[in-house]
């Protein structure tokens, strides 16, 4: 069966339509055939519905992500209740302690992201991955800031990395490696990302995982979870009626 | 006895709106191969280029297969040629030179 790639972060700006679909068309080229933009909370349905019918022209296929940058964990919560049945994908930049050991252990939660530029706000440590092995969020890892820091800042943040990377393949967090970017020279094809991926020591078939397998199976988790026929994991509503 | 080098040719696509020479592609690429990998790693993977159109935005390069995934990692990072914004994508990889344009022809072709 021929492996599916997907990039869970694309970040178009959201008033410029036209460079959205620019980067679509490269995605598709590039060889991904699932793709996540990243939307504001307030992203209307019928601008949803817009992007959904560029990917199908471009033979990708679309999913809706929304990134929440929650200052305390309550907040969270609150942004959480309003918007996990709106979106597909739910990611959540983690900028205090308290934020990621929340988002880590809630199961509402795709994906746990870390800013890449303030290196003392990337909590992912092992306490952080234990906890996110419970639940069902993975570990997002973008390439962009590996692309446009030089020198020291990129020394570090690829020994951070490294870290990250070991602890979450010690507690088994799904690592998914997104490419983050906003610009369509910034985009790489998949094989090129597992490629980047070696420099912080992810071997050849996790790195591949982490840009097929692992995206992969979060979409298709949630769309089933955002199905009128589900019911809890495993059932669902085959059939409906009086004759039932 | 000494070791057969098995090298691997790459095909590469420049995506770039400007115009670049030869030279300052790889320029561009034993710089990035330099910063990641060092002057020891640089001196292992006997870089080298065989063809380019850079009408075409097309290239070729040699490596040996030990640094071929080096070679991969170096060709990704790169953000820049001479200032200008620009982008490397590997279209294939090959053994020979005359089986790396069969693959490329096959592959244009399904496309």
């Amino acid at each position: 069966m021929k492996r599916i790639y997907a990039d869970l972060h694309m970040c178009p700006n959201s008033k410029d339509s036209e460079q959205a679909e620019r980067m679509i068309r490269k995605a598709s080229e590039l060889g991904y055939y699932l793709i996540a933009m990243s939307l504001p909370p307030n992203f209307t349905e019928e601008k949803i519905q817009r992007l959904q019918n560029i990917c199908e022209e471009a033979n990708v296929d679309f999913a809706s992500r929304v990134d929440l940058k929650p200052r305390t964990s309550k907040e969270l919560i609150n942004s959480l209740r309003k918007l996990r049945r709106r979106f597909e994908v739910i990611a959540v930049m983690c900028e205090s302690k308290h934020v990621a050991r929340q988002a880590a252990k809630d199961r509402r939660v795709d994906l746990v992201n870390f800013p890449s530029t303030d290196f003392r706000k990337r909590f992912f440590d092992r306490a952080e991955a234990e906890l996110a092995s419970n639940s069902l969020a993975s570990f997002e890892i973008d390439i962009k800031p590996l692309l446009t820091l030089e020198g020291q800042a990129r020394i570090r943040l690829l020994s951070i990395l490294r870290r990250e990377a070991a602890a979450a393949r010690d507690f088994r967090v799904p690592i998914v490696v997104s490419s983050g970017v906003s610009e369509e020279l910034l985009m790489r094809k998949p094989r090129e990302l597992t490629a980047l991926a070696s420099l912080f020591d992810l071997d050849k078939a996790s790195a591949i995982e982490a840009v097929s397998k692992n995206p992969v199976a979060i979409v298709k988790r949630n769309r089933e979870k955002l199905s009128p026929h589900f019911v809890a994991p495993g059932i669902r509503i085959v059939r409906g009626g009086k004759d039932c | 006895m000494l070791k057969k080098v098995r090298r691997r040719y790459l095909a590469l696509e420049i995506d770039s709106d400007e115009v670049v020479s030869s030279k300052e592609f790889m320029d561009a690429v034993w710089s990035a191969f330099l910063k990641l990998y060092g002057e020891y790693g640089a001196s292992q993977a006997g870089l080298k280029l065989i063809d380019c159109d850079m009408e075409k935005r097309f290239a070729v390069i040699r490596t040996v297969h030990t640094t071929l995934e080096m070679v991969r990692t170096a060709l990704a990072s790169i953000t820049k040629i001479e200032n200008k914004p620009a982008a490397i994508h590997v279209l294939t990889v090959s053994g020979t030179v005359k089986s790396l344009y069969k693959k490329l022809d096959t592959k244009l072709s399904t496309l």
